[in-house]
């Protein structure tokens, strides 16, 4: 009886040659954005990914955008829960007190919402890195 | 604090999220490239298209 190869395995001999901790580019790619792909050394789409979701993120601190701080509400715990994907930046954000306390204008709800999907597109980035890592994704 | 008008701001979530969107989503840089571009046009087109019904609704 056939059957149909694996593609993780057929992927695995470039992942095996690679040492080290698994989840390492997952966790640095979420701790820094692009940092993933930097120790994957691919450097332009590191880079790329780094300048997008930095960028968004200021762009969104500069728009008076709000910086998450609690769950009060289902809404609030969604809005944290994309905040959180920035990691460090938006700890550190958090530390300088950067980032408005409630939105004021229309702009601030716009920089909001960069500040959450720049968390969330964190996540992607990171999750790429793990696949590449990994070979679910060819290098 | 910096005030974007509505447009320029669509223009700027565009551009970052397609770039990661391309980038993921793709295997190699010419498909990537492609993904992105696609994105790109699918994002702007989409708020001209949505803002002009909505203008017409509004009426």
């Amino acid at each position: 009886m056939a059957t149909t190869p694996n593609r993780n395995t057929a992927a695995a001999p470039g992942a095996a040659s690679q040492s080290g901790f698994v989840y390492l580019p997952l966790i640095a790619g979420w701790l820094i954005p692009g940092a993933g792909h930097f120790l994957l050394r691919k450097w332009y789409r590191g880079a790329l990914l780094a300048a997008s979701i930095i960028g968004m993120f200021a762009l969104g601190l500069a728009m008076q955008g709000k910086l998450y701080s609690g769950a009060h509400d289902i809404l609030d715990l969604l809005g944290l829960a994309g905040d959180l994907g920035n990691g460090l930046i938006y700890v550190l954000s958090r530390a300088a007190g950067l980032g408005a306390e409630s939105v004021q204008v229309t702009v601030a709800d716009w920089g909001t919402r960069f500040i959450v999907v720049a968390g969330m597109l964190n996540i992607i980035s990171a999750i790429d890195a793990h696949n590449l890592r990994t070979g679910r994704k060819s290098l | 604090m910096i005030s974007p008008s509505h447009f320029t701001a669509v223009v700027l979530f565009a551009l970052f999220v397609s770039t990661v969107f391309g980038i993921t989503m793709r295997d190699s840089p010419r498909r990537m490239f492609r993904y992105g571009i696609y994105c790109f046009a699918m994002f702007c087109c989409s708020a001209i298209v949505l803002s002009w019904l909505m203008n017409l609704i509004a009426r």
